[in-house]
């Protein structure tokens, strides 16, 4: 490594979100060496939240969701290209064309890719689509603009959520099938979730609940599909919804400590390899990392966020340029958002790490709410609905571990606002769709498995 | 001097030009700072981030105490808050009116350049009367539909209003309170009844929408009506005239940060951002805690009034740099100008707007302007901070 942490050569793998703002932040910071993003999708950076919502509504094509450049990282590009491995003793990135980038550090930012159906034959259908990419979201809001007869989403994530209010939004019919209890569980536990289950059925959702789907039928084009209790959903489209994957196989010879959830990296963003030693030229950002995060027992985390990709981006940008002593943590509190039938959601902490709940402010029935999330007597987590405004006091609780239930005095305070309820976090491997996050250290409760 | 009078020396007229170095005592002073009064002042950028989204705080007089009618949205706590200003955000912004405040632009323009053409290089004009009232003014009135020649009728109510509103802690406030609930409910009348003339004829104005709405559930009452009206009328042209006023004196005491704009005009946004931060138009709020908090450690009782200082927090070294540097290209502007959490300026992409277009046109011609008394006279408010005159020779 030269002395000089402002100069040399930078390979960042992974040209979305977290790859770019990487990009932007080293420049930023002022690296002036050579910089090389690869990516395999052979697009410029693009934003995938509105795939699952302007873009299946027709309000925006899904060419053109770019993300804006903050600035131009000055960049060798070399887009639909993939990554195939590491050698980390001759210091090079390995390309599937047969050439490999040497570097003096890496940022690993692959991300995940939505998680296929288990039968590669149904998937292969016509009318069968994951939604991840700029070519899924184009694809299927064609599909759904021609107006099928019905929809099915499997999975009851917030993706499989989102892409089903759209559908409602479109007058479309739609079926949900969900293995776990209701919608949304996974990641905010048994009362939101109710409330999600209200929403989706008000707004005309067909449903299904504690199934799988156990085939997809069609003759080349997708028809309908068999559910674990027997019955039959016919429909000309399905999409599945089950979770993520973590783009992690091309670096199975690395060395690197790399697992399903992900790459461990430190607190500094620096990549574990598999003996659990840190690494100080390897770089992990975004949702392929798993971190250690003190507000949450020093966990390892592991987060599908927008927000996540882009701090820690930014993070690890400037602890690749900055000497020891200057080097940040990252320590943001995790956050993310959704909007479906209608509502507003958003999230602060990590509300599967909780074993209580109350409603702070507003209510269930009126659709508008502060849920707060409590483990062990301190503020975890909040969800507000509709009521995003109050989730930075909420983040303040969690960043000073204050004590839950919060204190009362709130002008809309729900009246049942001091009568704590089990969160009901359920296992994660029940439901239908993977956890948007992970926790994969030490687990709070033990209706959690450690994964 | 005392920390303990802190806020009887900001409200003194002879601080009007220029307060900030009270506010840097003021945050000297502490996280908290009690006064003679048993009224509180905050003046750290977090600590008032912190307390305008925390739920616990009231915005609503009521809470400690006062005596008077129901407020309206600005001052009222969720939930009732949210569905007036709900109700009063439909026809104006999104989600249901996307396209409301774009649309204005070229009428914004238009107004601005007709307000422009009299002044003659080498003339005297007062920015204030001849360009940063009437500009928001008509406006408002365009976008309310209220007729631009009833002016002299509201800014009557306008001006006992703010009056009441302001914070005197060393004067008997009665009779500004009682002028002031006069007015209110003689602009709320004049209000209603305009709407009343649009009941079943729309005009594709906001009065006319609110009382044109076809859901009953959405209806405002008439008395919901009248302080909504009277409120957005108000606050849709005394704060703008604010920003205006206090951008055209930062640029003529800043030529260089002038010439900048002047040669790359799209730094002109966050010039904006960076004005409502050196020079907001809004520099205190008053919040009443529902229950007993804690800021930093120190204990204020429920029904405490706490007056947070915008203008401030804005000009806190804890959170910008250099903070008494007025630097448009500055990136980090994530000021208290519009204020923060559930009552956050409704008004905001309005005002933004005009004021791009009122000092981008301006702009061309200040280059050789110059003003005539520095500082100039201010209001006697010292919430709403602004020039009462902005004598410029052009």
């Amino acid at each position: 490594m030269p002395d000089d942490l402002k100069d040399g050569r930078i390979v960042i793998v992974g040209a979305s979100l977290a790859g770019l703002r990487a990009a932007e932040t080293l420049r930023e910071e002022g690296f002036t060496g050579s910089l090389t993003l690869v990516g395999d999708e052979p697009h410029a950076p693009y934003d995938r939240p509105p795939l699952s919502k302007q873009v299946l509504l027709g309000q925006a094509t899904a060419d053109t969701t770019e993300l804006p450049m903050r600035r131009d990282p000055e960049a060798e590009w070399r887009l639909g290209v993939r990554a195939t491995g590491v050698d980390r003793l001759a210091k090079r990135v390995l390309l599937e064309d047969g050439e490999s980038l040497p570097y003096d550090r890496l940022l690993i930012a692959t991300g995940t890719r939505a998680r296929p159906w288990g039968n590669p034959d149904e998937a292969a259908m016509d009318g069968v689509f994951t939604l991840r990419t700029r070519e899924d979201g184009a694809g299927l809001a064609e599909r759904l603009a021609a107006g099928p007869e019905r929809v099915l989403v499997i999975g009851a994530g917030f993706t499989g959520s989102e892409i089903a209010s759209a559908c409602r939004e479109m007058g479309l019919q739609v079926t949900v099938a969900e293995r776990g209890p209701a919608p949304l569980v996974g990641a905010l536990g048994a009362t939101l979730s109710k409330l999600a289950a209200v929403m989706q059925r008000n707004h005309g959702v067909d449903l299904r609940t504690g199934v799988t789907v156990t085939a997809l039928t069609g003759n080349g084009a997708f028809t309908g599909a068999q559910l674990s209790d027997g019955s039959r959903v016919p429909a000309d489209v399905c999409v599945v919804a089950l979770g993520a994957v973590r783009n992690v196989e091309w670096l199975a010879d690395s060395g690197l400590a790399v697992g399903p959830r992900g790459i461990a990296c430190d607190a500094g963003c620096r990549a574990f390899d598999m003996y659990g030693i840190v690494t100080d030229d390897i770089y992990v950002a975004g949702d392929v990392s798993r971190f250690p995060h003190p507000l949450f027992g020093y966990q390892m985390l592991s987060l599908e966020h927008w927000g996540n990709a882009v701090e820690q981006a930014e993070v690890a940008a400037h602890n690749m340029v900055s000497p020891g002593a200057l080097r940040r943590p990252h320590l943001a509190v995790p956050t993310f958002w959704s909007t479906q039938f209608g509502l507003n959601i958003k999230s602060v902490g990590v509300p599967t790490y909780s074993d209580y709940i109350v409603i702070a402010q507003g209510s269930l029935e009126a659709r508008r709410l502060a849920m707060v999330y409590g483990y062990k007597g301190r503020v975890t987590a909040a969800v507000t609905v509709d009521m995003s405004r109050s989730l930075d006091y909420y983040k303040h609780l969690i960043e000073t571990a204050a004590p839950f239930p919060p204190p009362p005095g709130a002008a809309d305070r729900a009246i049942a606002a001091d009568i704590t309820i089990p969160s009901a976090v359920p296992d994660p491997s029940v439901l239908s769709h993977g956890p948007t996050v992970a926790l994969t250290g030490h687990l709070p409760d033990r209706r959690l498995t450690v994964v | 001097m005392d920390s303990e009078t802190l806020l009887a020396r900001i409200s003194d007229y002879a601080s009007r030009p220029n307060p900030y170095p009270l506010y840097a005592e003021l945050r000297e002073a502490g996280p908290v700072v009690w006064q003679a009064g048993g009224n509180c002042l905050i003046g750290g950028y977090h600590h008032i981030a912190a307390l305008l989204h925390d739920p616990r705080m009231s915005a609503d007089p009521r809470t400690r105490g006062e005596e008077t009618q129901k407020p309206p949205f600005l001052r009222l706590d969720d939930p009732e808050h949210h569905r007036l200003r709900t109700l009063a955000m439909r026809p104006f912004g999104p989600p249901h009116t996307p396209g409301r405040v774009d649309s204005m632009r070229g009428e914004i323009d238009r107004i601005t350049k007709e307000l422009l053409e009299p002044f003659e290089t080498g003339g005297q004009i007062d920015i204030v009367d001849d360009f940063a009232y009437p500009l928001p003014v008509t406006v408002i009135c365009r976008l309310l539909g209220v007729p631009r020649e009833d002016e002299p009728l509201f800014r009557g109510w306008s001006d006992a209003l703010v009056a009441a509103a302001d914070l005197k802690p060393d004067q008997d406030s009665t009779d500004t309170r009682k002028a002031g609930d006069q007015a209110r409910i003689e602009m709320g009348g004049y209000l209603v009844n305009l709407a009343e003339q649009r009941r079943g004829q729309p005009s594709g104005d906001l009065l006319s929408a609110l009382v044109n709405e076809p859901d009953p559930a959405l209806r405002l009452t008439r008395e919901e009506l009248a302080e909504t009206a009277v409120l957005l009328l108000i606050a849709g042209h005394e704060t703008t005239v604010n920003l205006i006023t206090n951008g055209v004196l930062t640029l003529l005491r800043q030529p260089e940060q002038q010439d900048l704009l002047r040669r790359e005009p799209e730094l002109l946004p966050r010039a904006v951002e960076e004005l409502l931060r050196y020079e907001p138009p809004v520099h205190m709020r008053e919040r009443i805690p529902h229950s007993d908090i804690d800021v930093a450690g120190t204990r204020i009782p429920a029904g405490t009034s706490v007056i947070l200082v915008l203008g401030a927090g804005n000009r806190d070294p804890r959170r910008f740099q250099d903070p008494d540097r007025f630097d448009p290209t500055r990136t980090d502007t994530q000021h208290l100008g519009f204020g923060s959490g559930i009552h956050f300026c409704y008004g905001a992409p309005l005002a933004r707007l005009e004021a791009y277009t009122a000092l981008g046109a301006l702009l061309p011609r200040l280059a050789e302007a110059r003003l005539v008394q520095d500082p100039p006279p201010y209001r006697q408010n010292a919430m709403l901070r602004g020039p009462r005159h902005l004598p410029v020779q052009l």
